[in-house]
């Protein structure tokens, strides 16, 4: 179902991480094999992620990585006009990474593939360490094409593309300090909503005094994010970062976010790595967000959907990395276990709980209590350095 | 603007140059994998889709770097 063409369309990005590393050597050879779960809001999704990293001579490195999300139950909005299901969403990438001197030059390939919603996404990414590597610039550029379906509707077809362009600084400020600014620019063009969900809108006429339409969203949109991000190594052995970043769209959404963690080993062999974390979100809803719209057509452009409306998230994490002694390692290499899970608080102001009308309540449309939830994620992983 | 034109102007004119200031044998703290951006890319990208699936906000998420540079 496109209920998951947002994770779809950041598929690109996951292929080309590593592109903003510290570009005089190349990325960590190593391996992971991850189980992820997301649980909340009446949904869960989960699924492997499995990644390999591997160096060919001293300049290139060759990563791949495949990763599922299943995904079961319903969210409010699907329990509001449709039934629960289930799918699944499977995604490869590839992608290479070739060091010159001072210059690292990256390439990479990703396919989303669900059973109404196809991506693919290419990117192309180069960065550069100068001033004595206590600088590294970085610019990457993606392009990704989806192709969106509908379920039961054997006439519904439509296309998307995006595009990605950014640009990150990272600077070592200090003997103890990093900071890296980012800026990045994303157009959208083409099928932009998602062709299940629906608005609501007054109606006298139905019994509940309210009835659904299909949401219909602009063929474009266009973001700029910027974000700066500092680590500083504390006088005893441990690290914070602090990372904070503002973003606004065509749309009419500005959002900002701020995230604080603390890494902690609890010996200078790493056996033990503890951190903890607090994350912060808030935005505005777009232009043509309403939860209850006055009429049918009120409006050319219509949204329901409650990521685009006024909320904030709360996020609170921990986590644990434990290396995994000699005689337990496999192929002699170093092998720690991970745990983390974060806890997030989603608070909306402006998506009403319209559930309260299955009941034998009596609540007018419009005055319906505000919904929130809270969703756990868990990863759970094992990584060797190759 | 006008101050930093005068550095410029400055920096080009009388030839000078600022080195870095960080050498590289004094970049032990730097190199403690603690002082990634992120140390575990399979989760930190899982997080940053966690993210972007259930926020408006995408873009500059960056992170991946950090560290000295050196290995």
């Amino acid at each position: 179902m496109a209920v998951t063409r947002l994770i779809a369309r950041s598929a690109g990005l996951l292929l080309l991480g590593p592109l903003v590393a510290v570009a005089a050597v190349l990325p960590e050879e190593r391996a992971d094999v991850m189980y992820h779960g997301y649980s909340g809001g009446g949904v869960t999704i989960d699924g492997p992620s499995v990644l390999v990293r591997k160096n060919l001579g001293n300049s290139l490195s060759l990563s791949a990585n495949y990763y599922v999300d299943m995904i079961s139950g319903a969210s409010i909005d699907v329990e509001a006009t449709a039934s629960e299901y289930s799918e699944q969403r499977d995604e490869f990438s590839l992608g290479a990474d070739y060091l010159v001197d001072k210059t690292s030059i990256s390439i990479g390939y990703t396919n989303s593939s669900e059973n109404d919603y196809e991506a693919q996404t290419l990117a192309f990414g180069i960065s550069q360490g100068f001033f004595g590597d206590l600088s590294t610039i970085g610019l990457r550029v993606s392009y990704g094409s989806d192709d969106v379906f509908r379920n039961g509707d054997d006439n519904f077809a439509a296309e998307a593309q995006h595009r990605r362009y950014s640009l990150s600084w990272n600077q070592i400020l200090t003997q103890k300090l990093i900071a890296e600014l980012s800026v990045e620019t994303v157009a959208d063009e083409g099928f932009l909503n998602n062709p299940y969900r629906s608005v609501r809108y007054l109606d006298a006429a139905s019994g509940t005094g309210f009835s659904y339409q299909a949401e219909f969203y602009p063929t474009t949109r266009n973001s700029d994010a910027i974000s700066v991000r500092a680590k500083y190594r504390l006088p005893y052995r441990a690290a914070i970062k602090a990372e904070y970043r503002r973003y606004a769209d065509s749309w009419g959404i500005a959002a900002d976010n701020m995230e604080f963690r603390y890494t902690h080993p609890l010996k200078e062999q790493d056996e033990w790595i503890l951190e903890g974390k607090i994350r912060y979100y808030q935005q505005n809803n777009a232009d043509f967000y309403s939860d209850l719209f006055p009429y049918l057509n009120a409006t050319s452009f219509r949204a329901r959907d409650k990521e685009l409306s006024n909320y904030t998230t709360l996020a609170l994490g921990i986590g644990v990395s434990y290396e995994l002694p000699q005689r337990w390692s496999l192929l002699n290499r170093r092998n720690t276990i991970n745990l983390y899970w974060d806890h997030i608080l989603f608070d909306y102001e402006d998506f009403l709980d319209v559930t309260v009308h299955g009941g034998s309540t009596s609540i007018n449309p419009g005055a319906e209590p505000a919904y929130s939830f809270s969703a756990n994620v868990i990863r759970l992983f094992w990584s060797m350095r190759l | 603007m006008r101050a930093l034109m005068l550095v410029c102007t400055l920096v080009l004119t009388t030839g000078c140059t600022i080195t870095p200031w960080v050498a590289p044998y004094e970049r032990q703290y730097l190199a403690d994998p603690i002082m990634g951006f992120e140390q575990d890319p399979v989760a930190a990208r899982y997080m940053n889709h966690v993210y972007e699936a259930r926020e408006a906000a995408r873009g500059a998420e960056g992170g991946s770097g950090g560290g000295c540079g050196c290995n």
